[in-house]
């Protein structure tokens, strides 16, 4: 009876006048249609889901530490890091270029706070800000290179990878590296400031609240204008799983030490990126321009600057990630920056789910990506392996989610899903 | 060629063309594609341009568009002189485009595609007004689109088609430029897009519309301008003969098209006088 009511209802919204579409209005048609989608190779985070419960099964059972929650709370420092690093990438990769520098260039800002705050005693915002300046210069560079030389980025960067590396030991000198002064605020930010719990677990509840109030007056404005409307019940249910995972993670990682700011810093830079790249005017040039270059300028959008706002934005996280990576490890060294640092975070990106091959991204892959990679660094440290076979299991792990992206696009191909 | 008496236009001032091409000229290395065209188009009329492969219309249609620029040549818009560098000043002028290549991101959703560069409140996507003014389009056009909410990738080619023609009817443009609209478009759709052409001249807009087919050129077209080798090669009301059309299209009385048809008529004959 609801079934037919139900009918009724929906023969009259715009967007459901047509009878050859399928729609996931029950539970059931909803795993059906996430079955067809994964199918047809629209996989979404689910390699990532996939891959973190393989990873944390493997490690647990071979060393019982791995998920004990201080090990989680110093991978999530280690996670902040990288993953900035990654959110830059996630840019560049959205309008199918590539930053292969992101190390060096974070390298450098590290050695360059080092230099400006310990050295010169510079006040350290200044440093920071300076730091972060010369990033956003050196993004810059690129897209001066890429938009008026027609240099393909591959190459500039890789030119960038070695002259930013060279400036980075140039400036360090002879002594190789700079001790930050610990108990500084920069120092504590990168190894000690946790949540509250208090604070974490209401921040908790505020994400997922905001999640259902947002997809609530949206659902209400469809319904207003005619179009189709997720129901109340589903929207709610989801809500209440949203919370439960967050705040059991949140509990779990409270009984350690506690959520890291540091991780904080960039999850919020996460969801910020996400709104930009999804509900705005510029995120929507971003996804154009990888998907067909010249239709995008055709329609009118200044691909140029939209090249620049992507490389300008990858080097300045690479610079930020640069520098929480010198507050975490209270130094700037010539090993920063150097090393599976630019490879991590460029793979990061992808096993999260960003296309190499332009158009496709979400800000999230960065977060879900990164935590992949550094749970099986984590896990391997935990192992003692060396560093020989850290590299090259890591080198895998990037070719299978290379493969998996590749595969996945030819099936989205043949199935019409771009 | 003589007005056009079937077309309101505002009584009493002397017609100014809309869009005016004098001796606009395109060189591709060595190669000619276009040599001292002209071309007017007025208020309230439909002109097709019509001309064999190569002869120069797409490249006509991207110089007008602002995707490439004239090697020589003036365009005048609404009486002033433009100078259309890069598309973004041609949509800013009122000049819309149906690409022969559609240029639609296939990546994006109907949604996106339609409102690409123009999406509305920048900073905070309107989607809900978007998705609406989209199916409002799409259903002017008689479209069967399944779903605005789909990646364009998942269209057939005829759905596309529509989802560019929807495209550059989204802004209210003066002029619109149609490249083979109804190339990969079915019986019903046709029709659609020729009464929508018809629409729209009758607000007054200027249409340029190419087409190979002669059939819906007669159909709907005030002036039928022919381009050979990238020539002007003549102007002719829709009620010009056949022959005579194709005789301008491809430069010759003798010509693949009147071969065929007197072997037609040579085998046809014997029957007839039976």
């Amino acid at each position: 009876m609801t079934d037919d009511t139900q009918r009724v209802s929906t023969a009259r919204l715009l967007d459901r006048s047509d009878e050859r579409v399928k729609h996931a209005d029950t539970l059931g048609n909803t795993i059906r249609a996430f079955v067809d989608r994964v199918r047809s190779g629209d996989l979404g985070s689910l390699p990532v889901v996939v891959g973190l419960i393989v990873i944390c099964t493997a490690f647990e059972s071979l060393n019982p530490v791995f998920l004990a929650p201080n090990n989680l709370v110093n991978l999530l420092f280690d996670c902040s890091t990288v993953g900035v690093i990654s959110l830059g990438i996630v840019c560049i990769l959205m309008v199918g270029e590539i930053d292969l520098s992101v190390g060096s260039v974070s390298g450098f800002a590290s050695a360059l706070v080092g230099v400006l705050w310990v050295g010169q005693d510079w006040p350290v915002a200044v440093a920071i800000v300076t730091a972060l300046m010369l990033g956003a210069a050196i993004g810059a560079l690129y897209a001066f290179l890429f938009n008026r030389l027609g240099m393909p980025s591959f190459v500039s960067t890789l030119a960038g990878l070695l002259a930013w590396l060279g400036l980075q030991l140039y400036l360090l000198g002879s002594s190789g590296s700079i001790n930050l002064p610990y108990g500084s605020p920069l120092v504590n930010f990168g190894q000690m400031l946790v949540m509250p719990p208090v604070v974490s677990y209401v921040l908790a509840a505020l994400a997922s609240l905001i999640m259902f109030v947002t997809g609530y007056r949206t659902a209400a404005r469809r319904r207003a204008a005619g179009l189709s409307a997720s129901s109340l019940s589903r929207m709610v249910l989801k809500a209440l799983l949203v919370t439960i995972v967050l705040e059991f993670a949140v509990y779990y990682l409270n009984l350690g030490r506690g959520i890291p700011w540091m991780f904080g810093l960039f999850v919020g830079l996460c969801v910020v990126m996400n709104y930009a790249l999804t509900r705005t005017k510029w995120g929507r040039s971003m996804s154009a321009v990888g998907g067909n270059r010249e239709a995008a300028r055709r329609a009118g959008i200044n691909v140029r600057r939209v090249y620049l706002s992507a490389f300008v934005l990858c080097s300045t996280l690479a610079a930020a990630g640069g520098i929480l990576a010198a507050a975490r490890l209270a130094s700037s060294s010539q090993q920063a920056g150097t090393g599976d640092v630019n490879l991590n975070a460029i793979a990061a990106a992808v096993i999260g789910g960003t296309s190499l091959f332009g158009g496709r991204g979400s800000a999230y892959s960065a977060l879900l990506g990164v935590i992949v990679i550094q749970s099986i660094a984590s896990g391997l440290t935990l192992l003692d392996l060396s560093s020989s076979l850290r590299y090259m299991i890591t080198g895998a792990v990037l070719a299978i989610a290379v493969i998996v992206d590749s595969l996945a696009r030819r099936s989205r191909l043949s199935h019409g899903r771009a | 060629m003589t007005a056009i008496p079937d077309v309101e236009h505002v009584q009493g001032e002397p017609r100014q063309p809309v869009l005016s091409l004098r001796g606009i000229s395109k060189h591709f290395g060595a190669v000619s594609a276009l040599t001292n065209v002209d071309l007017d188009v007025h208020a309230g009329e439909v002109v097709a341009l019509v001309g064999d492969n190569g002869a120069g219309k797409s490249t006509l249609v991207k110089i007008l568009a602002g995707v490439h620029q004239p090697t020589s040549g003036t365009i005048a818009f609404g009486g002033e002189h433009v100078v259309l560098s890069d598309p973004s000043t041609a949509l800013g002028l009122g000049i819309a485009t149906v690409f022969q290549d559609l240029a639609l991101c296939e990546n994006l959703d109907v949604v996106a595609n339609i409102f690409l560069g123009r999406e509305l409140n920048p900073l905070r996507l309107d989607e809900v007004s978007m998705e609406l003014r989209a199916w409002t389009l799409l259903n002017e056009l008689s479209a069967r689109i399944p779903s605005v909410r789909e990646p364009v990738a998942s269209l057939s080619g005829g759905q596309r088609q529509t989802v560019a023609i929807a495209r550059s009817l989204l802004t209210e443009p003066k002029l619109i430029l149609l490249d083979e609209p109804t190339a990969a478009l079915g019986v019903a759709q046709t029709a659609e897009v020729l009464d929508l052409v018809e629409r729209v001249r009758a607000r007054g807009l200027g249409v340029i519309m190419i087409s190979h087919n002669m059939e819906d050129v007669r159909a709907v077209a005030d002036r039928i301008v022919v381009l050979r080798l990238g020539r002007n090669n003549g102007e002719f009301e829709p009620d010009v003969s056949n022959q005579d059309l194709v005789t301008a299209i491809t430069g010759a009385d003798e010509n693949s098209v009147s071969r065929r048809a007197s072997r037609r008529r040579a085998h046809q004959s014997p029957e007839i006088g039976r």
